[in-house]
């Protein structure tokens, strides 16, 4: 049972860092509540790992404290927290068995004989390991060894949060689904904060009740994934997360109205003022509140091709140089490759620098 | 589809086959050939029989040297192997350093082999060598040209000297080959150092250990050139090692056939024993 509060960590590997660009992990305020399933998704070397080793304890930071409720936990070693982790590439140890395996963190912590298999036992049961548990781990198949690694973690009655730092990577496509599910039910029957490290937004959106998105070392958006979809704040979390991803268009404002290339005006939500002089402006509007018109209204735009990606399809088309992904309904009115789009007002962003103006920014 | 046969691609294989006819097949006929026959010179031979390896086999001379080859062969690997993964247990994995460290460890295994044998002769002289002063200077009576023990304690010395490095080099290698989430997971599993040795890095370590253990099995067990130089077989006979007992029989006694006969038991001994080593080792592997 822990809360786990970040307060003003950073991290850089190497030297002393001079300046922001020298951090692997920004300044980071955050609190993961107890009890919580978290993703903390984001692309390759955006300091995901990083953070994910410092919550662990296996790279103490080079600024902030972690407080584990309330305790500060900062400087002590990974064996002392009680908090397990699961890698990408399962971690077995090979000359053991399974049980071995799942007994090995109680037996280094000195617990009694009788509870080390009581303990071992509950968790085969859990998952579904209980048949095996006389195997040799070396044989496993990758899913069975990422759950024995899970296991370990699951074992220690005192873990009251587990990391997983992509741990679905090296398994079959059709085995995540059916480890991630399971994954969540473990998480509905016990009382743990499970922090779930992914670049795979699926995983991430189906996987946690919060998404923390990361990029380049900074936390750009902590919400649920419906926050995520409905106001990214920031132009990288819009194109990020969705499939496609969020169009963005440089722009100019003019009262309520933000003014785009070949000098159309597009609706906004409310006016803004507080713009100081000479930030990049951009709108960011998710494909699904574009539509190719059916009729004569709307800003005309060159149509590249249509792709059907199910249940919609999504038109590539271009604007004054800018490409945007707009969904077309089966009745729209394309006149050799020409066609129009209409914004649905209430859903375009506008984006200072790259964030979301007056919005739900981190 | 039918397969295409093409006997032409023999001739691609001809070369390979005449080196390794030249370079194996017939020196090792010619000393199978000498086995059985005896010769007064001239190139007259007589067919003997398998005189020459009754002889060979019922010789005490053959048994204490071969009783030597393996006191000496097993004392080198009970020093060499624990001592090569203690190395290379402490070198570091990262870093400016692991360079320096390697090309120290791989210093000895550059230096050819009877320059070993000589550097060692004088560094361990006891009137003029370095070691040979100093263990007398502190009061040892040390002297390897005379007294057997001293002899045997010096030969073992330099032969951990060379060869300990190979057994770091390699293990060194395996070390290298673990992910560092093994460790990280040992640290979040509360593991002690000798759990993570125990249970991550020894196994991991085992393949090339067993290589590593085969290695020096094998080189250690035909060493000739070394002790050679160094005390030469003696004093009297008490560092005469096989090969070095061979090298007399045939070169210095000149009898070709139980020497031969001694080459062909003494490869059929190296052969036997590196089957059971490995046998043994990989006996585990294979099970699980």
């Amino acid at each position: 049972m822990a809360r786990i509060l970040l307060d003003n960590v950073a991290h850089a590997y190497g030297p002393t860092p001079r300046g922001l660009p020298d951090y692997a992990l920004k300044p980071l305020n955050h609190a993961w509540e107890n009890g919580g399933a978290y993703a903390l998704l984001g692309p390759s070397g955006c300091g995901k790992t990083t953070l994910l080793n410092i919550i662990s304890g296996l790279i103490t930071p080079k600024q902030g404290r972690i407080l584990f409720d309330g305790k500060d936990v900062t400087q002590l070693p990974t064996a002392q927290r009680n908090i397990a982790q699961v890698f990408q590439f399962p971690v077995i140890y090979d000359t053991m068995t399974v049980a071995q395996n799942l007994a090995f963190p109680l037996r280094n912590r000195h617990f009694p004989a009788a509870e080390v298999s009581k303990r071992v036992s509950e968790v085969a049961q859990m998952l579904e390991l209980t048949a095996i548990l006389g195997k040799k781990a070396r044989g496993l198949t990758a899913d069975v060894k990422q759950k024995v690694s899970l296991g370990r973690g699951l074992v220690r009655p005192d873990v009251s949060a587990i990391l997983f730092d992509e741990p679905l990577t090296v398994i079959d496509p059709h085995l995540k689904w059916q480890l991630r599910s399971q994954l969540k039910a473990l998480h509905r029957q016990f009382d743990l904060t499970m922090i779930y490290v992914t670049h795979d937004q699926t995983e991430a959106l189906t996987f946690a009740d919060t998404v923390v998105v990361m990029y380049e070392g900074e936390v750009v958006q902590i919400g649920t994934p419906a926050d995520l979809l409905e106001r990214p704040a920031h132009t990288f979390v819009g194109y990020f997360i969705g499939s496609p991803g969020m169009n963005v268009l440089p722009a100019d404002l003019r009262g309520n109205h933000a003014v785009i290339g070949g000098g159309y005006e597009i609706e906004l939500d409310r006016p803004y003022r507080e713009i100081p002089p000479g930030t990049k402006l951009e709108i960011g509007v998710r494909p699904e509140y574009v539509r190719l018109s059916s009729g004569e209204e709307g800003i005309p735009v060159a149509v590249q091709r249509v792709d059907d990606i199910g249940r919609i399809k999504v038109a590539r088309v271009r604007l004054d140089g800018v490409h945007l992904n707009v969904v077309a309904p089966e009745d729209a009115r394309i006149e050799g490759d020409v066609s129009r789009i209409l914004f649905q007002s209430g859903h375009v962003h506008l984006y200072a620098d790259g964030h979301l103006v007056g919005g739900a920014a981190s | 589809m039918d397969k295409t046969w093409n006997n032409k691609a023999w001739f691609m294989v001809l070369p390979v086959l005449v080196l390794v006819a030249f370079n194996a097949i017939i020196p090792l006929m010619t000393v199978v050939n000498y086995s059985v026959q005896e010769t007064f010179g001239d190139n007259v031979f007589f067919f003997e029989g398998v005189k020459w390896f009754q002889q060979v086999v019922n010789s005490e001379r053959f048994h204490a040297a071969l009783l030597r080859q393996l006191t000496f062969t097993f004392t080198i690997l009970a020093i060499e192997v624990p001592l090569g993964v203690a190395i290379a247990l402490t070198m570091p994995r990262r870093g400016p350093w692991v360079s320096v460290c390697l090309v120290l460890m791989a210093l000895p295994l550059l230096i050819p082999w009877n320059v070993v044998g000589a550097i060692w002769n004088i560094f361990a002289l006891p009137d003029i060598g370095l070691l040979g002063r100093v263990l007398n200077g502190i009061g040892l009576d040390y002297n390897y040209t005379r007294q057997p023990e001293d002899a045997w304690f010096t030969l073992i010395l330099m032969d951990v000297w060379h060869w300990t490095s190979l057994v770091v080099l390699l293990a060194y290698a395996g070390l290298s080959s673990i992910p560092d989430a093994f460790y990280q997971a040992a640290k979040i599993d509360g593991a002690s150092r000798w759990a993570v040795f125990r249970y991550i890095q020894l196994p991991k370590m085992k393949r090339v250990l067993t290589i590593a253990v085969l290695l020096r099995f094998m080189d250690s067990f035909m060493i000739y050139t070394e002790p050679s130089v160094l005390t030469g077989g003696g004093p009297g006979n008490s560092t005469t090692l096989l090969s070095i007992d061979l090298v007399k029989v045939a070169l210095g006694q000149f009898d070709l056939g139980p020497a031969a006969a001694m080459s062909i038991i003494y490869f059929l001994i190296v052969l036997l024993l590196s089957w059971i080593f490995y046998t043994l080792m990989m006996r585990n592997e294979e099970r699980s």
